[in-house]
């Protein structure tokens, strides 16, 4: 005799709530989608004596957790569908253990009008994740004139970015700022001045010395992120700053908020984990990204502003490349890494085993901080809202191994690397979409 | 110890002083060779060369062809104005279609860094690399490390001065790894926008004012400066170069006695050094070029993994 009160229950699990600070074993128990029951230990044996088998998760040893947010993604359509579909994307994402993605708008054509927001959100339609579209500030993100903002956010972008590109023009950005802040939306800016790392191909460092390539210094971002903080002061409008890479950025941002400023700001696991110190090694195109992986300096000083809250959450800058692109001499690789399912392996790897972060705090930066930036409906899991949940191995070891990747491109430099912490199971709205 | 520890030569950061003097050694014997009347050896008969030139070189590449010739290898030459590259096909590509006409080995010149790391990916021939991006030019350090020790009979403890464009010279980055690891004592000297990010970590002495630099110096090996550098802003005029790091007459009264002049070439004559200095009886510039030649033998040589005698 099957349950009629819940459809389905998870048992035994840590359940962590990021936003109430629940993080004891306990049930889960789901009913239309939605989360209709948590209850600690043993107090729903009775309960679940009603559900069939097939009713019932055991999460026995694992976490239970908010469904993933990941704020930063390239899901390369329209346009090149060779490397990336939304419905590839969000495979990767369910396998990765996000059930929400926000899709970058550096498409084939720009998602700058409705038309290209209301495709993406077609394609997302049937799709393993949910699918948040962010518009192009300006026209084609050319950085000359304002997209037709009011129009975007009237069928959902949640934000606007000229993502890859930064918006260089003072002006512009002021009063991209000024019209998104009617709106309540941040503006997202991929901070690094564009004067200062023209033709950049790696970090400027000493590695970028010896390997004779042309270098983005780390002051370009500084004084992006600069800039924009003053502009953020003055038009009281919200800045997300994109993937923060060198502790002078980091700096500026701690400073700003403690100021009152509302910036906001993400980091990459990438960032956290390789530097620039790589790329000589076998000149490897996966590793060529922007921005640069970093000297251990500026690294060290992300992870310091990732432990003390500066950095609000973690984002892969999942970005897609053909292997035929990829396979090239390193200076004309496209720049970026494809991320969504190494992220959480490599933050409990790399973060969480080195002691920067608790299971708490990257759940925390990884599903309700990303929320509450963009005003996204998930990130919680408590009773009555959507059963987006994710359940996380914690202590499982794998390997990264180019087959299993269900992205459609395969630009990682983490294959043949050792990972713990992965996710096991994914729900989206109470339905499975992932299972290991 | 007649073999080099790599089926490559890539550049010369972390090669061992052993390989260097294997090859400046083994130098000296075809140089002889290059000397003779029939300046031709059976060495590398049989042994077909590829030459990927994907950046226009006139006296690298004439240099290598030669050098392959006088080792009776068979040469095959390639560049970007007569390839398929113009159709769009990649690296990979074209040198495995070239491989599969069977290649021994391939002297690669690319305007990418790494690209010869690149094709020690795609290939299974010895890869030699005569100049990447701004990388490394190992051959072209070798060779004025044998003009130099040509001419004093050894490099530990000469104090070396590589000056102009330090941060785009492939030229300078070998000559330093080179130059270190053989013993000598090495400074460069140069614009402060022509030097690259944390350059003292290079472990040579940085100058940015000429005179100290000469200050006390064996060899000055001088750099081309290049007119684009001057176009995209990274100094104000050639005038200008030329009055803060022209090397002339005047000058070289800071150097030691018995003092050396080098440039690879090709020269600006008038620009980063004047006719006088660079025609005078100090310079060893024409000596570069022939030397040039005996040490590409040399390195072909021991890479093929051919030994004495033997030509099959």
């Amino acid at each position: 005799m099957a349950s009629k009160k819940y459809d389905l229950a998870i048992t035994g699990g840590r359940v962590i709530d990021p936003e109430l600070g629940f993080g004891r074993i306990a049930d889960v128990f789901i009913k239309d989608g939605r989360v209709a029951r948590i209850s600690s230990e043993g107090k729903s044996a009775k309960l679940l004596q009603n559900f069939d088998k097939d009713q019932i998760i055991d999460a026995t040893g694992k976490l239970v957790v908010p469904g993933l947010i990941d704020i930063h993604v390239h899901l390369r359509e329209p346009g090149r569908e060779d490397e990336e579909t939304v419905f590839s994307g969000c495979r990767a994402a369910a396998a990765g253990g996000f059930t929400s993605v926000c899709c970058m708008p550096n498409t084939n054509p720009v998602i700058d009008n409705q038309e290209t927001v209301k495709f993406v959100q077609d394609r997302a339609g049937d799709a393993d994740a949910r699918v948040y579209v962010v518009g192009a500030i300006t026209k084609r993100s050319e950085g000359t004139e304002l997209s037709e903002i009011g129009d975007l956010v009237k069928v959902g972008a949640v934000a606007i970015s000229d993502d890859g590109r930064y918006l260089q023009n003072p002006q512009i950005m002021r009063r991209a700022l000024e019209y998104a802040g009617m709106f309540d939306i941040p503006v997202m800016q991929h901070a690094e001045d564009s004067f200062l790392v023209a033709g950049a191909v790696m970090n400027e460092s000493y590695q970028s010395a010896r390997l004779g390539m042309a270098g983005a210094p780390p002051v370009a971002e500084e004084i992006a992120v600069q800039r924009d903080i003053a502009l953020c002061r003055v038009t009281g409008s919200r800045l997300h700053i994109q993937h923060v890479t060198t502790r002078a950025a980091v700096d500026a941002i701690r400073k700003a908020k403690a100021e009152g400023v509302r910036v906001t700001c993400e980091v990459t696991p990438h960032h956290l984990v390789l530097t620039d110190e790589e790329i000589g090694k076998e000149f490897n195109t996966s590793l060529r990204c922007n921005p640069p992986l970093r000297s251990r300096e500026d690294q060290e000083g992300v992870l310091e502003g990732l432990v003390d809250g500066t950095i609000d959450c973690i984002a892969s800058d999942h970005a897609p490349h053909s292997m035929e692109e990829k396979d090239c001499e390193f200076d004309l690789a496209p720049p970026g890494m494809i991320g969504l399912e190494t992220t959480l392996g490599l933050i409990k790897t790399h973060v969480i085993d080195k002691g920067y972060l608790s299971w708490a705090d990257v759940i925390r930066k990884m599903t309700v901080n990303p929320a509450k930036i963009l005003n996204l409906p998930g990130g919680r899991l408590q009773e009555g809202v959507a059963a987006d949940i994710t359940i996380i191995d914690p202590d499982k070891k794998w390997t990264v191994r180019e087959k299993d990747i269900r992205s459609l491109s395969k630009n990682t430099p983490f294959i043949g690397w050792k990972l713990t912490g992965r996710a096991h199971m994914t729900l989206l709205g109470g339905k499975e979409v992932f299972r290991r | 110890m007649s073999r080099l520890s790599s089926r490559h030569l890539l550049g010369l950061e972390n090669v061992p002083r052993e390989d260097l003097e294997l090859i400046l050694d083994t130098s000296v014997t075809f140089r002889e060779v290059i000397e003779r009347r029939i300046k031709k050896v059976p060495t590398l008969r049989g042994i077909t060369v590829l030459n990927l030139f994907y950046e226009p070189s006139t006296r690298t590449r004439i240099s290598f062809e030669l050098a392959e010739k006088r080792l009776s290898a068979d040469t095959v030459n390639f560049s970007t104005s007569t390839s398929s590259v113009k159709k769009g096909e990649s690296l990979r590509d074209t040198v495995q279609n070239i491989e599969a006409m069977k290649i021994d080995m391939t002297v690669v010149r690319h305007s990418s860094s790494g690209a010869p790391y690149f094709l020690t990916q795609c290939m299974d021939t010895n890869i030699i690399n005569a100049g990447d991006g701004c990388h490394e030019h190992p051959t072209q350090a070798l060779l004025d490390m044998f003009t130099i020790r040509q001419k004093y009979g050894k490099i530990d403890g000469l104090r070396v001065v590589l000056i102009g464009d330090v941060k785009h010279s492939r030229v300078i980055r070998s000559n330093i790894w080179g130059l270190k690891t053989m013993g000598a004592s090495v400074a460069v000297c140069g614009p402060a926008t022509l030097m690259p990010y944390e350059v003292e970590r290079f472990g040579c002495d940085v100058y940015t004012d000429l005179d100290k630099a000469l200050d006390g110096a064996d060899v000055v090996n001088v750099m081309r400066i290049q007119a684009e550098r001057q176009q995209s802003g990274l100094f104000p005029s050639r005038r200008e170069f030329s009055a803060l790091f022209g090397i002339n007459r005047d000058r070289l009264k800071r150097l030691n006695k018995n003092y050396t002049i080098m440039h690879p070439g090709p020269i600006n004559r008038g620009v980063e050094i004047t006719s006088e200095v660079a025609d005078g009886k100090s310079s060893v510039i024409l000596d570069q070029v022939t030397n040039g030649q005996a040490v590409r033998m040399a390195v072909l040589y021991l890479l093929s993994g051919r030994t004495e005698g033997e030509t099959e």
